[in-house]
């Protein structure tokens, strides 16, 4: 009697709702798996879908954002184990699933919270109201490789903004499996995108492509990458988050939501 | 917006009849944004005349002064005083211009009359005759026996009839106090619209009554001659009408229905004549004369006290519909005590020094 | 015709000095180097004053008593009593507002009337708003006891001198941050009679300090290391030259850059009300404004109605002496600037679009643009994608309210935008896809302290103003 072979998972990316392989067709060994590489051109397909779901990820209500973030919750919580075998401490599955319900919770809170009416000195009606920036590009940080990574893309879709991650380099497979997740929890294809490979090479097309709003540096470590990608950012005047120490074990707080969001001001006369 | 879109002339005649077709016309004016409108006035009123432009304001304002007692306690004598002030404001200063007109009761017609007549045509004045060339587009030869304006020494005599200031009277009531009215002397009626059938939304009732009033004003030959003898004021009481989209509705009813002039205020109730109110009149006179060739003229009443607010009136005028309408035939004012303030400042202008209320007759 | 004799506003009010230093760590101080540059009244090109430029040592002494007067005055004060220094400055700008006002004319060009009844009380308010937050910082929603940054760097522009130095400071100084604030090179000198309201309110010396210059100065400003924090307004080009030059630092940065606004009409529009908006969207201050409604965007079935009462409305537009009371439009601010209007509307016309300015006299002297427009634009002519920053304003047409929101999109800024209808759900749907920081709805270039204001895209970033302003200046 021989013992059953396994079946083994293909590693690929994440765009647009599919699993794309790098159109490459290149892959690196990591994790003791080929792991798709990701290159300038998957950077720009993956900002073409980012792009596309925009408008109805920025137009579906809040209260319908917030259950999908909460339905993506559910489906990790399923998948507690599947994380812990790939090395994830069961812990940190736990505080990345209790993260994106905290965020869940987020998407038609923050509007009254960060925005309201102004009281402007004459008869007009004047109310400030959040809204998503758009497509942000998002370097995630190497560790830890699930919480850290739900901790950079949750806030950043709460409120309608859609996003191209280049995961952790070095532990692509939490984040790939994490796509997994995304995707069989309702959330819209093109929402979260998701390159594995080298920061070195999509990065910098991410930084300088003129249809990405925001950049959040937060996973690159080498303090001249971040410089000249930041450079690069300038070109369009993208909003940047540059790389900082983080603890991801605490409170959040509301700076990885609003420095992705616009304030808009609407005026309109009182009168009869 | 049909109405302003063109600028080929329409023949808007049709309108008045049927109700249906009057709605849907008034409706289709553009709205009034009120915050905007009443900036745009604040505006205006920010300019400043001095010295020559001030000079000109101030006799062009006089001249265009309706000096009006439309009081219970009017008796002849007074209303031959103010007739007399009309005639001469500033006794002290032959330069200075007559008024446009006297507005009175249809009781106090013939007593004004009497001391406008006497003085008899060919007297000094500033303004162009009425009914001359560049004046009003309805008048032509003038009744024989009627009551010529130029017999008035170039001063109208307007008188406010049809119930005024309610205007709740049976029509034929106040046709007969328009065509007594006239029938008397004056060349000018004042009416007053039926605010509960505007607010009501029974334009057709409103546009018919002002149809009738315009026939009246042809006093008893009405209907006969063909040609009015008076020219016809209509008042729309912007304070009762509540909204400056209200307030243009009724002005192109009054323009549809033949109103020579459109005029704010009755100053009988508390919200008179007002800059905004003046500018939304203005803009519909502008827009009814793009829409037709026929051109009515303003007269914001009540409140008005000052030289200062009749200047801002006059920047208003001027910014708004221009020159054509700088003009006692195009643009009234409906006043008592602005007509000394007026005088006041031209002293003020002429000799440098502040006048005073005693230098000036109280009539 | 009614002629409107001329009705000045008496200049003897202020009293201009022949020369100015830089105002650093509370007195007025000679640069290092001695270099000077003129200011000149752009209505006469008559010369106003001889001001200091300042060099990078200069910039480096007021940085340095910056940082002293933050670490050792500002930054240990109680929030009440910074409130008190700032309610102080905004009651002394209201006492001598006339005075501001003139100065500001004489030396931006804009209109009396404009200098007068819009941007001197927007400076006093800006002032007494954030005065209000100085002490109660912990309520705004940034945490229980938000920190200032340090020094704050901050570039001010020439179209709306001391408004925009009263957006940039009064929200520094409530946060507890201190100020190195450069002034435009053509309008530096209500900056410098604010340094002596500071004086006048006994403001600790180093707290604000005004350093005078041109792009070098700023750059130096920029630049410095012990900056914490970059405050820019003015063109995307140089905030793009700053965002670069930050880069890999920790300064944060606020910008506020161009824009090139879509002024939307609909057929169902208030249209005399909306015909007053395009007017006052594009020839206010010269259509010196970054929010300028510059693309009038209007519904075909009306066009030709807009259009028509829009160029009698233009008729009306008094030009010439900033200082008459009467003006409506005064000069353009400097040589270059009428330079950069003169080649973006030479291409206009020579990319066919139709040209019309009601009949004008304009002055001899100075620098003059009549107000303008442009017919027959389309989204690819370049009056329609660059921001002109002149008294032009672009026509195009749309057919449906999707079309209009594509077009008024269609650009690389996002600052402002304007829909005019009556209809309430209209404005709400159009307000929705608007990619802008600011929504006038039947109404246009409407400002207040209270309102926050900034822009999308290339339109910059961080937001001026309001509760959202404090973000700036805060460590959060």
């Amino acid at each position: 009697m021989s013992e059953r072979v396994a079946v083994r998972k293909t590693y690929k990316l994440f765009i647009g709702g599919k699993f794309p392989r790098s159109e490459s067709g290149r892959s690196y060994l990591v994790q003791d798996s080929n792991v798709s590489l990701a290159s300038r051109k998957d950077a720009r397909d993956a900002v073409i879908a980012a792009r596309a779901a925009v408008r109805g990820w920025a137009g579906a209500t809040a209260y319908n954002r917030g259950q999908i973030l909460y339905r993506v919750a559910e489906m990790l919580e399923g998948r507690r184990e599947q994380f812990v075998a790939l090395g994830v401490p069961g812990d940190e599955v736990d505080a990345a699933t209790d993260r994106w319900v905290w965020y869940a919770g987020w998407s038609d809170k923050l509007p009254q919270v960060y925005g309201g009416a102004n009281p402007v000195a004459g008869p007009y009606f004047n109310l400030s109201a959040p809204e998503p920036t758009g497509v942000v590009a998002v370097v995630a940080p190497e560790a830890p490789a699930l919480l850290g990574l739900v901790s950079v893309i949750a806030p950043a879709i709460v409120s309608g903004n859609t996003v191209v991650v280049s995961a952790s380099p070095a532990a692509p497979l939490a984040a790939v499996t994490l796509a997994e997740v995304l995707a069989t929890s309702d959330l819209p294809g093109g929402v979260v995108n998701i390159l594995t490979g080298r920061h070195a090479e999509t990065v910098p097309t991410l930084a300088a492509h003129m249809d990405v709003n925001a950049i959040d540096l937060t996973g690159v470590t080498d303090p001249e990458l971040a410089a000249d990608l930041e450079v690069k950012a300038a070109e369009n005047l993208k909003r940047v988050l540059r790389p900082a120490d983080h603890d991801w074990s605490g409170d959040p707080g509301l700076g990885r939501m609003t420095w992705l969001l616009e304030t808009k001001t609407v005026w309109h006369p009182k009168g009869v | 917006m049909t109405a302003t879109a063109t600028s080929a002339r329409s023949d808007l005649s049709e309108l008045g009849r049927s109700e249906t077709a009057l709605r849907a016309f008034l409706h289709g004016l553009p709205g009034v944004d009120q915050v905007g409108a009443e900036q745009r006035a604040a505006q205006l009123g920010t300019r400043s005349i001095k010295t020559t432009a001030k000079a000109q304001a101030i006799d062009l304002a006089i001249r265009m002064v309706d000096l009006t007692t439309l009081e219970g306690a009017d008796t002849p004598g007074k209303v031959r005083a103010l007739a007399a002030k009309a005639l001469r404001p500033d006794p002290a200063d032959p330069s200075c211009p007559h008024v446009g007109a006297v507005c009175v009761y249809p009781s106090m017609v013939p007593y004004a009359a009497e001391v406008l007549r006497a003085t008899g045509p060919g007297r000094p004045s500033d303004g162009p005759g009425p009914g001359s060339a560049t004046g009003r587009p309805s008048d032509g030869s003038e009744p024989a026996g009627g009551a010529a304006p130029t017999g008035l020494g170039g001063v109208h005599l307007a008188s406010v009839a049809t119930a005024f200031p309610s205007g709740q009277a049976p029509l034929e009531v106040k046709l007969a106090d328009t065509r007594a009215a006239v029938e008397a002397g004056a060349d000018e009626i004042d009416m007053v619209i039926n605010r509960g059938a505007f607010l009501a939304g029974r334009y057709g009732e409103v546009y018919d009554e002002i149809v009738a009033i315009k026939d009246a004003c042809g006093g008893a030959d009405a209907g006969r001659q063909g040609r009015p003898r008076a020219h016809l004021k209509v008042i729309l009481e912007t304070g009762e009408l509540a909204t400056y989209d209200n307030v243009r509705r009724a002005s192109w009813l009054a323009m549809l229905a033949g109103g020579d002039f459109i005029k704010t205020s009755t100053g009988k109730v508390p919200v008179a004549a007002t800059l905004p109110v003046t500018l939304v009149m203005l803009e519909a006179v502008r827009d009814f004369r793009a829409a037709t060739g026929r051109q009515v003229g303003v007269k914001p009443a009540g409140g008005i006290r000052t030289t200062k607010d009749a200047i801002k009136y006059l920047v208003m005028v001027n910014e708004t519909v221009g020159p054509d309408w700088l003009d006692p035939d195009w643009f009234r004012f409906g006043a008592s005590s602005l007509l000394n303030d007026l005088l006041m400042q031209r002293t003020k202008l002429k000799t440098g020094v502040y006048a005073g209320p005693d230098y000036f007759t109280l009539d | 015709m009614f002629e409107y004799a001329p009705a000045p506003e008496s200049r003897s009010v202020v009293d201009i000095k022949p020369s100015y230093g830089l105002f650093v760590d509370g007195t007025f101080v000679d640069p290092t180097d001695g270099g000077s540059f003129k200011s000149i009244n752009p209505a006469s090109e008559e010369v106003l004053a001889e001001i200091a430029e300042g060099g990078s040592q200069d910039v480096d002494r007021a940085v340095r008593a910056a940082r002293k007067a933050y670490e050792q005055v500002w930054g240990p004060m109680p929030g009440r009593d910074r409130a008190k220094y700032l309610y102080r400055i905004a009651r002394i700008i209201q006492e001598r507002s006339r005075e501001l006002a003139v100065l500001e004319s004489l030396d931006n060009g804009k209109p009396i009337k404009e200098s007068r009844d819009v941007d001197l009380p927007l400076v006093a308010a800006h002032f007494f708003y954030y005065a209000g937050w100085a002490d109660k910082l912990g309520y705004a929603g940034f945490g229980p006891d938000p920190k200032p940054l340090g020094v704050a760097a901050q570039v001010i522009p020439w179209n709306f001198p001391l408004l925009m130095l009263a957006w940039k400071i009064a929200p520094a100084l409530a946060t507890g941050n201190t100020v190195v604030l450069k002034p435009a090179e053509t309008t530096p000198l209500t900056a410098l009679l604010f340094a002596e309201i500071c004086q006048q309110a006994d403001l600790p010396a180093g707290v604000v300090n005004i350093v005078t210059g041109a792009g070098e100065t700023g750059r130096a400003l920029v630049e410095h290391p012990g900056v914490d924090k970059i405050a820019f307004t003015g063109s995307t080009e140089v905030g793009r030259a700053i965002a670069r030059a930050v880069a890999g630092s920790r300064k944060k940065l606020t910008l506020e850059l161009g824009g090139k606004a879509a002024n939307i009409v609909f057929d169902d529009a208030p249209v005399d009300q909306a015909v007053e908006g395009i007017v006052n969207g594009i020839f206010f201050n010269q259509g010196h404004v970054c929010c300028a409604g510059s693309r009038l965007l209007v519904q075909e079935s009306v066009a030709e109605t807009v259009l028509e009462s829009l160029k009698r409305r233009m008729a009306r537009l008094r030009v010439g002496d900033p200082l008459d009371k009467n003006t409506d439009i005064g000069a353009i601010n400097s040589a270059a600037q009428l330079a950069r209007i003169r080649e973006l509307t030479d291409a206009g016309a020579a990319e066919g679009a139709q040209q019309w300015s009601p009949p004008c006299e304009l002055p001899e002297r100075g620098f003059w643009f009549a107000p303008t427009i442009f017919t027959g634009v389309t989204q690819a002519h370049r009056i329609a994608r660059e921001e002109i920053f002149g008294p032009v304003l672009s026509v195009l047409t749309f057919r449906t309210p999707a079309e209009a929101v594509e077009k008024a999109n269609n650009t690389p800024y996002g600052l402002s935008a304007g829909i005019w209808t009556e209809k309430g759900s209209r404005i709400l749907w159009m307000a929705d896809r608007l990619r802008a920081g600011v929504v006038w709805a039947n109404t246009f270039n409407k400002f207040d302290p209270t309102s926050p204001f900034g822009g999308y895209k290339e339109s910059g970033y961080g937001r001026e103003g309001g509760r959202h302003g404090l973000e700036a200046y805060l460590n959060v």
